[in-house]
């Protein structure tokens, strides 16, 4: 690779260390790294998740150091940290919101892999890498949730249990297992404060993986277009995208920053103010918002078996998606159809996190007032069905099938062409 | 060294027999060793020494449901009224999602007989465990659990919404018509 000539020890000492341990070398070949010259503000999603991850496992071990996991004390605990330790009015509500932040930029960086075919050869193990770590980061998520122990907490944990409950023949033991009793109870507390805790570490270790995934095929491009020519097609990740980079996560902490300071609850849901009580239910419990689609296709269907498989294979499907879309052009950018469909897979995300929030029997919009007086109409329930048709249908036959019969638009001969072009055109 | 080399020709079976068995009895000790990091996880001796309640249903007021606790679990008491169990009783059995009849609900008492008016069911949803709200809600006139939306009748059977089965029964037994053991 001319261009990129690679690290070169200069001082005695620099020498001595790289034929002993190459650390520097690591260093420099992960930055110094050719990236095509075309990426734009889509590709800093990882780069603000990798600053996530690091602020929420900072914040973590703080906050584990004045938490108590005890049924009769966690709920305190927190509050004490919020009211009495020093910046615990920050720090708590900055692992908090974290969470969120961490989910947004989590499912817009997924959407951009899709829109842009990054799945797609020779990216699928990246792909999967990614989706296992989508995967722990829902279950650290949810415990993490739990912790507080207010109501939400409680009956979140309960139900989400649960669903384990719907396996044929040993649902029941494995419950009683993951609750070391009879209910959700200090045993469940406990063993969830100790996975919350280790779980970021696991993550942390994948997204090493994920990055070294990334880095032997190297980074995907908004034209889906191969680097042809290093020299002319890519530049070096420092200084160009370190900048790049840095500015967005700068944008983002911003963004970060006014939830954390001006709006610490407005992700969580007021009755997590209420300590957990295992003899009442709220009245209407919703889940945290980055669960709220799957919670909506887990009531979209009437039975208990069908809906919790129908929640884990909408997560399931996503690990075989690169041998689902039969396309071999990677950017949707000169796909007009896989462009649509794409954009209303966006829009049923969207819709089903609307449906999951929202009573199933509440209406979108009334037709009718039947003999009582109450008005019928179009409900949530049927809403979610729908859309969750949909979500299936796009991996299960819209991506597959596309493949096979859409006329994809010329793409650009190279990445630098497509870079000169798009700026004679600006000029 | 030739004679090394010429042993393992002669004998390969010795060092693949070594290999294997290693191999195997390492499996078998990871597996032995794995068993108790699952298995603590599992109910202590604590937790499970069968804990009995005591309950005096006598205060209860027909047409009352009380919440009492039974291994942290709440289960519900109602005090059923003529016409809840009328109700309860009037339905095709056969056409039930858990098909069950009122009186497969209940535990007779001492002498044998029945106490209808005393239903008594664990609280917990059937789908996914949240606790229904009593007092005759739904369309059933039973229990009807806000997550959602499973509907009970007025013998606690799954009616209408997702939960599969209808509203579990903790084992108990009558000591006199109306204090029971739960447990
Ligand atoms: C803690 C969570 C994650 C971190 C820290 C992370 C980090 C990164 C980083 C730094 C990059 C390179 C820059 C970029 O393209 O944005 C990247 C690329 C990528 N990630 Fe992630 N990621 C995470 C989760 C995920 C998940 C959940 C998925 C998908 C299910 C995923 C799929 C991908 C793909 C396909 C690429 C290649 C993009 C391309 O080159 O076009 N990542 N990730
Ligand atoms: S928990 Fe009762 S309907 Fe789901």
């Amino acid at each position: 690779m001319s261009g990129y000539p690679g690290y070169d020890p200069k001082s005695g000492f620099e020498k001595w260390l790289d034929a002993r341990l190459p650390i520097v070398r690591l260093g420099y070949d992960t930055f110094i790294f050719p990236t095509p010259r075309n990426l734009n503000y889509w590709w800093t999603f990882g780069a603000i998740l990798a600053v996530i991850l690091m602020s929420q496992i900072i914040t973590g071990i703080i906050l584990a150091m004045h938490y108590v996991p005890h049924v009769s004390m966690a709920y305190d605990s927190v509050q004490h940290i919020n009211r009495d330790i020093r910046f615990g009015w920050m720090l708590q509500p900055m692992h908090a919101t974290g969470a969120s932040m961490m989910f947004l930029a989590v499912y817009i960086h997924m959407f951009r892999g899709i829109y842009y075919g990054s799945y797609k050869s020779p990216r699928e193990v990246l792909w999967i890498v990614g989706v296992v770590i989508y995967l722990l980061m829902m279950a650290t998520g949810f415990m993490g949730y739990v912790l507080p122990w207010g109501q939400m907490s409680f009956w979140g944990a309960t139900v989400i249990t649960n669903l384990f409950s719907a396996i044929p023949l040993v649902g029941e033991s494995v419950t009683s297992w993951l609750w070391g009793g009879f209910s959700v109870d200090n045993p469940t507390l406990q063993r969830f404060f100790s996975l919350h805790f280790v779980l970021p570490f696991a993550i942390l270790g994948l997204v090493i993986l994920h990055v070294w995934a990334l880095h032997v095929p190297g980074n995907n491009n908004p034209t889906g277009v191969s680097v042809k020519n290093v020299d002319k097609d890519t530049l070096p990740f420092h200084p160009y995208y370190t900048v790049k980079d840095g500015f967005a996560i700068v944008v983002f902490l911003m963004v970060f920053a006014t939830f954390v300071f001006f709006m610490p609850d407005a992700l969580g849901h007021p009755d997590n103010y209420i300590r957990a009580n295992p003899v009442v239910t709220p009245v209407h419990i919703v889940p945290e918002w980055y669960y709220l689609p799957f919670y909506a296709m887990l009531r979209a269907v009437p039975d208990k078996l069908g809906g919790v498989i129908v929640m884990f294979g909408a997560i399931a499907v996503l690990f075989v998606l690169p041998w689902l879309d039969t396309s071999k052009v990677r950017s949707m950018r000169y796909r007009p159809l896989a462009k649509l469909f794409f954009l209303i897979f966006v829009l049923v995300c969207i819709g089903l996190g609307w449906a999951g929030a929202k009573s199933p029997t509440d209406l979108v919009f009334a037709t009718a007032v039947d003999e009582h007086g109450v008005a019928t109409g179009f409900s949530f329930l049927w809403l979610a069905r729908i859309l969750t048709l949909y979500y299936y249908a796009f991996f299960l036959v819209i991506l597959p099938v596309l493949g096979l019969v859409e006329k994809p638009k010329a793409r650009p001969e190279s990445i630098e062409k497509s870079v000169l072009k798009s700026n004679a055109g600006e000029a | 060294m030739a004679e090394t080399v010429s042993t393992s020709a002669q004998d390969p079976s010795r060092r693949d027999f070594i290999y294997i068995a290693t191999g195997a009895a390492g499996a078998v000790g990871a597996g032995l060793f794995v068993w108790p990091l699952i298995d603590q996880m599992n109910p202590a001796a604590d937790t499970q020494a069968l804990s009995t309640t005591e309950l005096d249903m006598s205060g209860i007021e027909e047409g009352q449901q009380i919440i009492a606790k039974w291994q942290g679990k709440p289960v519900f008491i109602r005090h059923r009224t003529q016409k809840e169990i009328d109700e309860a009783r009037a339905v095709d059995v056969a056409t039930l999602k858990d098909p069950q009849t009122d009186e497969q609900r209940l535990v007779p008492n001492k002498d044998g007989k029945y106490e209808p008016q005393y239903l008594i069911m664990l609280a917990n949803c059937t789908h996914l465990g949240c606790v229904p709200i009593g007092d005759g809600a739904g369309d059933y006139d039973g229990w009807f659990c806000p997550c959602h939306g499973s509907h009970y009748d007025s013998a606690g059977r799954i009616r209408k919404g997702p939960a599969p089965k209808n509203l579990y029964l903790p084992p108990y037994q009558y000591l006199t018509d109306t204090l029971i053991k739960i447990g």
